[in-house]
């Protein structure tokens, strides 16, 4: 059984020897990462190689070990179709299912809804999270903003189940596509619900601005994922949220486990800040679900 | 050991920045292995006043990081005389090479002055850095909005120019994975891997160029440099691989005495 002490183990007795090599001066961040227990919010199997779920997240999970990611939050299987059919969601979610089953230990997943077929999103709900594995919602980005009223039954659900809600947020220069999220929007659906806890993420990817759109608004976390690892970005969300608020995830695979995790890895901060950034704000949240299914964070 | 071929100095107009000060760059830099730092100027970007912009670059690794900073100049060919920069470049502050930004300056590849800048380039024996983008164009400051440079054209352009060594910086937003190989058999190209994405992108870029085309570089201090460092170590690549993407080919390119 997978274990942090048996990952760490195996890093130390072969993995972060051969990734270091004959190039054992690095810079230390290459092993660095290993002091931290690292949770990643936020990945997919869109553009894993693979012809199935399961060989797809074993490329996930190779490239995990490499940084010494102990944990991953999958959801969206192959397609980020932003108007997906009812079959296209419960496919998408059985990849999921298929994905995270072949990795137990290691991966949980997160059910991914339209508002568009609010009893059909509910039921996929009951059956993947309340009755199966699963431990969260999102990434939420199909059909409609997230300020649409056909969002407050689903946000109900996962209150219901205490799990965390991931909301796709973009603030794009060239403007939003129909439907997409802006954090404006999270944070008018997270005040109409003050138990439930969301995750903005990409922190609306103008992140500068992102950040003081939800700061106010403390049942929201910052996600770091799915955008350029600009210098500074971590920076300011611990300053201006404070560490609890912030939560490290990929985007994988369109973007990298290892240029995400580059954001809290290269931000000045102190390590107690980056503990929290890395894995334990996640583990904070995801722990009601966690332990409602027996799971041990 | 890291020979980092992209690195600014100076001051990235809408953000201070962590190693914005020359100085801290090159202990940040040293900090982290690097042994050789490939510099341009973020004030060549904008300011019209090049030769000062060089002329400050060349200083500023001259003082603080001398034998480690490599400085390239900016060149505009937009702006009059831009041919007197290019001169000052190789003989007065004897740089090796020289950066160029065309979506910001204003030209196309297929512009005539771009083919002319890299004959005089070859013939000065500077290698030319041509940064394709800086910033994602969905978060650019809204009365700012730069495009990444339009590649359709350079393999002509480079093909017609054969003495021309052509390092590609930031080109991930401009370039699907397919045009990635043909675009290096029309001449003596290289990618470095700052903006690079996807599960394994690194390794993946390394199976479809000859791996001597693939250079390490940061975007530091505008990107955290842990982002191209942790890539590498995501790859999975063999040992040898990673030495060479390290540190190996740009030092073929640039040797140690040259810098």
């Amino acid at each position: 059984m997978f274990t942090r002490r048996s990952l760490l183990n195996s890093l130390v007795a072969g993995g972060a020897s051969a990734l270091l090599g004959g190039s054992r001066r690095l810079y230390a961040a290459q092993t660095a990462v290993r002091r931290f227990r690292i949770w990643d919010n936020h990945s997919h199997l869109h553009s894993a190689p693979g012809d199935t779920p399961e060989a797809r997240m074993e490329v996930l999970i190779r490239c995990a070990d490499r940084l010494g990611i102990e944990r991953i939050i999958l959801s969206q299987g192959y397609s980020a179709d932003l108007h997906p059919t009812r079959d296209q969601l419960r496919e998408e979610n059985d990849r999921v299912l298929r994905a995270v089953r072949r990795f137990p230990e290691r991966a949980y997943g997160s059910v991914y809804l339209s508002p568009s077929f609010l009893d059909f999103s509910l039921q996929e709900f009951d059956r993947c999270v309340r009755d199966g594995p699963m431990v969260g919602i999102g990434e939420l980005e199909a059909d409609m903003r997230c300020n649409a009223p056909e969002m407050d039954p689903i946000v109900e659900r996962a209150i219901s189940m205490k799990a965390p809600i991931l909301q796709h947020t973009w603030l794009k220069a060239d403007g939003n596509l129909p439907g997409e999220s802006t954090p404006y929007d999270l944070v008018e659906l997270a005040r109409r619900h003050p138990g439930a806890n969301f995750i903005c993420a990409h922190t609306g990817g103008d992140w500068e601005r992102g950040i003081r759109i939800i700061r106010s608004t403390r049942n929201i976390c910052a996600g770091i994922a799915g955008f350029d690892p600009t210098a500074g970005v971590v920076e300011m969300a611990v300053r201006e949220l404070g560490p609890e608020r912030v939560v490290y995830g990929s985007d994988v695979g369109g973007r990298s486990f290892a240029s995400q995790l580059a954001n809290v890895m290269g931000a000045d901060i102190p390590d107690s800040a980056k503990e929290l950034v890395l894995g334990g704000n996640l583990r904070r949240l995801l722990t009601p679900a966690l332990r409602a299914k027996g799971y041990q964070a | 050991m890291i020979v980092d071929t992209n690195v600014n100095i100076s001051r990235w107009p809408f953000r201070r920045l962590a190693g914005d000060e020359t100085p801290d760059l090159v202990a940040r830099l040293r900090q982290r292995n690097v042994v050789q730092a490939w510099a341009g100027s973020f004030d060549g970007i904008l300011h019209k006043d090049i030769g000062g912009v060089n002329a400050r670059l060349a200083v500023e690794c001259n003082t603080y990081g001398k034998g480690f900073l490599a400085p390239f100049g900016s060149i505009n060919p937009k702006l009059p005389d831009w041919r007197e920069d290019l001169r000052r470049c190789a003989q007065d502050h004897r740089m090796p090479g020289i950066r160029l930004h065309p979506n910001y300056h204003g030209y196309e590849l297929k512009d005539p002055v771009f083919a002319e800048l890299l004959h005089m380039a070859a013939a000065s024996g500077l290698i030319v850095q041509l940064v394709v983008s800086m910033e994602d164009i969905r978060t650019q400051h809204p009365l700012m909005r730069v495009p990444p440079v339009d590649l359709s054209a350079l393999a002509e352009v480079v093909k017609s120019q054969p003495s021309t060594r052509l390092i590609l910086l930031n080109w991930w937003p401009a370039l699907r994975e397919q045009r990635i190989a043909p675009l290096a058999d029309a001449g003596e190209l290289y990618f470095d891997l700052s903006m690079v994405e996807g599960i394994e992108g690194v390794a993946r870029l390394v199976e479809q160029l000859p791996p001597e085309r693939v250079l390490f570089g940061s975007n530091f201090p505008l990107f955290y440099f842990e982002a191209a460092l942790l890539k590498v170590q995501e790859s999975g690549l063999p040992e040898t691989r990673k030495t060479m993407l390290f540190e190996g080919n740009a030092r073929r390119i640039l040797p140690p005495k040259a810098a």
